[in-house]
């Protein structure tokens, strides 16, 4: 542990290493995200002490313990929560959730939903490996229908949920995919997150080597991925594919690819805007993967500005004391009616 | 003591010492404002005080009906009391079903005021009365005053321009004038309360003014009541008075915490009865830095408050029995990390949902033991709604001294019960040390236990260098880091338990009521207080070898539980419960204690007490001849 205060202009991952042991699986795809968080949070400006890193139970959840910030390794799906209240007491500082598809999309959906909902500025980074892998390979909320795990030997019966359709039904104000395996889109990503004021939530598509590998081969696999992934820029025409000569288009209300010759698209393919007011369209994007033939959508899906949860909680108390002046506490315990006893004697 | 009114000659005057009034009617009809009112006139006219709201859990239960009877009794008096009073001297009854269901509860002899208009058949039928009480023998023990209060409320607005359905609920305020007159009663406090709180609306104030001025003119007129009756003001403690009701003073306490402390309070909560009030006052405190946060659920709540803690507040969640057992994971976290956390209980009837607004003390074991692993923490009891102040200061200061959640737990007795309230001097309390630790030259620790309280430090975000983590996997002594080592979680575990037992040197000694050894020494908590201490000053009076204490810190115990115990021949414990404390008394000091016990949702009363001691006082004494025979 750093006995120096680190002065902001000259940090660096190192800064943000713990001295503890990472302990995850060799080749899990968790390494990537800590050094790339790690790289990234140099980049924001803040500094080291105003972050602080609260996670629930999981995998992904000793994020934390790996982190040279303040951290929180708290209870299964509770983070949201926890941090929630930081948060609103402390707005200073810059409050990260590290959960996982069991924690924050199982037993801690309700307070998923509410953190976003209430705007709280939180960033929500949600490792999505599709299995519970501490507890050694159940499914998992977002595991596909069927899948046959240790608690499924005859495949699974639960429909699974689809966290950034989640997100934005909960009215995120932010909502981003990425993946493990593309260190610069993580990147990209991470730091809009971090840059974002308000709740903003990030699923990353998170590889189990032990317990559900090559579960996202469509974004990872380098020979099909540009053709089965598309990553959103904003302002630009929905296009992908190897060459660059798929794009996608409404017809009639449903998103469609069309083929053109690369460098020349049609002029009616749609075209990229996080910060739409309405979410509609954000909302198709995180419906895609449901319609055979289209690719998953990386990047920020939406960004929109609003007062948050925090801000306004602390603006009602300034507001407060300004109108009312700061609290008198001989006034007010001597509020109401009273009345005095006399000393008879 | 009798003498002749002046406005009406007809009319006597009487000196009483004391009266129980109870008010009761149908959910709607304004009982508990009523009762609120009458309590408040009486506070301010100087008498001592003490009040049993008891109402249905249903907002509105079908009109008329018996599960829908709502009730106020209080207790003023000249004398000091401590109890809301075991029977009912004069009862209002509304309506058929609120005489039906308060009637048994009221000695012979007393008083018994009806609203006749309200005595119709649908009514009398929607409480299941075959004949009408009021003319057959039902009330030949009573003094009953039949009074057609909705006619004459009705009469006495007719020149106002409301509707009337609007007139008629009013007539509560009819009710009130009439006992105003009756105990000789000012208007002035209850004119000024309706003043502003309709303001809005001139015509109601109008009305249920001069409701409340004809009420007493009625009673004072008509040939109907010919007496009424004095009761001089108490002798109270020299001092500045208010009324207060236990979860306002426990909201109170708080904000007197934070200020003392100088530390930002923040209160996460989710509705629940009978808890809910503080969430109401404490989110009316924000100039006072108070903030409130209404949670999506009760997890949630505790979780808010456990963060706000981490970043340096002073964390609290309220709740009820149902909620706690859902906060219980979380108050383990709060255990390991140890971060300071108060944890407000009002308890009520339970298991499950129970009685929502009545009361009980059954979860004493819950607050003790209700959790996963060795996992002790501070449980404290304010035992009247005054002293609901008091503990929850306590609550704050051991808090954050010893770095531990608090476990407050008060009931629905004390929450919404209420007693004339000697007003501290704001100066004279102790302020309350926060410390944060800053970088030092040293390296920091998270888990470095300061070396008479145990605590560890609490170091929060925002400060540079002091960069930590802490979580719920079991800590490494002294570093914080994450530890599966054998002989280190048994360790961890004797200073988590060795850390709420250092709490002991803060306890104040208990003081016995009474002698300091004899017969039987009766062991109450909570909101028992005000029944045991009358019932134990009453027998005393009479010459029995009984003494009392009362226990408002139940973990750790006062250190002079042991010998106190020791000093008497028989315990006895009475609770609203099945005998948790006792039970958690043989546990400790394997004393042979008797239990007493009411668990029907309502507090005990004085005779019940006294019925106890006095069993067992006389089983000693069958036991105290056989071995002096032998």
């Amino acid at each position: 542990m750093s006995l120096e205060v680190v002065k902001n202009e000259k940090l660096t991952r190192k800064d943000f290493t713990s001295d503890q042991d990472v302990r995850w699986c060799p080749g899990c795809g968790d390494y990537a995200i800590l050094a790339t968080l790690q790289n990234v949070l140099p980049q924001l400006g803040i500094p080291r002490e105003k972050y602080a890193f609260i996670s629930g139970i999981g995998c992904s959840s000793r994020f934390p313990y790996y982190m040279e910030t303040y951290g929180f390794h708290t209870i299964h799906g509770r983070a949201p929560a926890i941090a929630t209240g930081l948060k609103a007491h402390r707005p200073d500082l810059s409050v990260w959730v590290i959960t996982g598809d069991g924690d924050a999309l199982s037993i801690g959906g309700n307070h998923l939903i509410h953190a976003l909902r209430r705007n709280v500025d939180l960033k929500i980074i949600l490792f999505n490996n599709r299995i519970y892998g501490l507890t050694k390979g159940q499914y998992s909320p977002t595991s596909e229908y069927g899948k046959k795990t240790k608690s499924t030997p005859y495949g699974s019966v639960d429909y699974p949920l689809n966290p950034t359709a989640l997100a934005l039904a909960a009215e995120a104000t932010f909502v981003a995919r990425t993946h493990d395996t593309d260190i610069k889109h993580m990147t990209e990503v991470l730091k809009a997150a971090g840059e974002h004021k308000g709740s903003a939530f990030v699923e990353i598509y998170q590889n189990c080597v032990i317990f559900n590998d090559n579960a996202f081969t469509q974004v990872s696999d380098k020979q099909t991925r540009d053709d089965l992934s598309i990553k959103l820029a904003d302002g630009k025409p929905l296009i992908f594919g190897k060459e660059l000569n798929k794009g996608i288009k409404l017809n009639q209300g449903s998103m469609e690819v069309v083929s053109f010759e690369a460098d020349s698209p049609p002029d009616d393919l749609m075209v990229h805007h996080a910060t739409k007011d309405d979410s509609v369209y954000a909302h198709l994007l995180a419906r895609m993967e449901e319609i055979p033939g289209l690719p998953v959508p990386l990047g920020v899906f939406r960004a929109i500005q609003k007062s948050t949860y925090d801000e306004m909680v602390q603006a009602q108390v300034q507001d407060a004391i300004e109108k009312t002046g700061p609290g008198d506490m001989e006034k007010l315990l001597n509020s109401g009616d009273t009345w005095i006893v006399e000393n008879k004697a | 003591m009798t003498t002749h009114s002046e406005a009406n000659p007809q009319k006597k005057t009487e000196e009483l010492e004391s009266v129980v009034i109870r008010f009761a009617g149908d959910s709607g009809d304004g009982m508990q404002l009523t009762g609120g009112q009458f309590t408040n006139t009486s506070a301010v006219l100087g008498n001592d005080i003490s009040t049993l709201p008891d109402f249905p859990a249903e907002i509105r239960a079908p009109a008329g009906s018996l599960p829908g009877v709502s009730a106020f009794q209080l207790n003023f008096s000249s004398s000091e009391i401590r109890t809301p009073g075991d029977q009912p001297d004069v009862l209002i009854a509304m309506n058929p079903a609120a005489l039906k269901t308060n009637i048994k509860d009221v000695h012979h002899g007393a008083i018994v005021i009806i609203n006749e208009d309200a005595f119709i058949p649908r009514n009398l039928e929607r409480a299941n009365y075959e004949s009408n009480p009021l003319e057959d023998d039902t009330l030949k023990n009573y003094r009953v005053y039949r009074i057609p209060i909705s006619t004459l409320n009705q009469n006495a607005l007719v020149d106002i321009d409301i509707s009337g359905k609007a007139k008629d609920r009013c007539k509560n305020f009819f009710a009130l004038g009439m006992m105003y007159w009756m105990y000789e009663r000012p208007l002035d406090v209850t004119i000024e309360w309706i003043k502003k709180k309709f303001a809005k609306n001139e015509l109601v104030v109008e009305a249920n003014i001069k409701a409340l001025k004809a009420g007493f003119h009625y009673a004072e007129t008509a040939e109907v009541i010919s007496t009424h009756y004095k009761i001089q003001p108490a002798q109270l403690k020299p001092g500045k008075y208010r009324n207060i009701m236990g979860n306002e003073a426990t909201a109170l306490g708080l904000v007197t915490a934070s200020t003392l402390a100088k530390t930002p309070l923040v209160y996460a909560s989710y509705p629940i009865t009978p808890a809910s009030d503080i969430l109401h006052e404490l989110s009316k405190r924000k100039n006072f830095g108070v903030k409130t946060l209404q949670c999506e659920d009760e997890i949630a709540a505790i979780g808010a408050a456990i963060g706000a803690a981490f970043g340096g507040s002073i964390g609290l969640t309220g709740t009820s029995g149902p909620g706690l057992a859902l906060k219980s994971e979380a108050l383990n976290l709060a255990i390991i990390v140890e971060l300071p956390l108060i944890v407000l209980n009002i308890q009520r009837g339970g298991p499950s949902t129970g009685l929502p607004t009545k009361t009980e003390q059954s979860d004493l074991l819950q607050a003790m033991f209700g959790r996963n692993g060795d996992s002790p923490l501070a449980i404290l009891a304010p035992c009247t709604p005054g002293d609901c102040f008091h503990m929850a200061l306590e609550a704050v200061k051991i808090a954050v001294k010893y770095m531990t959640p608090v476990i407050f737990l008060s009931d629905g007795y004390l929450a919404n019960g209420s007693e004339p309230w000697m007003i501290p001097d704001y100066q004279s309390l102790d302020p309350i040390e926060v410390k944060h630790p800053q970088l030092t030259s040293e390296k920091f620790l998270p888990y470095l236990r300061n070396e008479s309280t145990l605590a560890r430090p609490w170091a929060i975000p925002g400060t540079p260098g002091l960069e930590h983590r802490i979580g719920g996997l079991e800590k490494e002594d002294v570093t914080g880091n994450v530890s599966y080592d054998p002989q280190n979680h048994e360790k961890m575990t004797h200073l988590r338990a060795a850390k709420i037992q250092a709490i002991t040197q803060d306890i104040p000694d208990l003081e016995v009521l009474g002698k300091p050894e004899g017969d039987v020494l009766v062991v109450g908590w909570g909101s028992t207080y005000g029944a045991i201490y009358s019932a134990v000053e009453k027998l005393q009076k009479q010459g029995a070898s009984v003494s009392s204490i009362h226990l408002r810190y139940l973990n750790p115990f006062p250190k002079n539980l042991e010998s106190i115990l020791g000093s008497f021949r028989r315990v006895l414990v009475p609770e609203m419960n099945m005998g948790q404390l006792a039970m958690i008394l043989r546990a400790k000091y394997l004393i042979d204690c008797q239990t007493l016990n009411k668990v029907q949702g309502q507090p005990f009363k004085i005779s019940e007490i006294t019925a106890g001691i006095e069993k067992l006082l006389s089983s000693t004494h069958e036991v105290k001849n056989v071995a002096r025979s032998r």
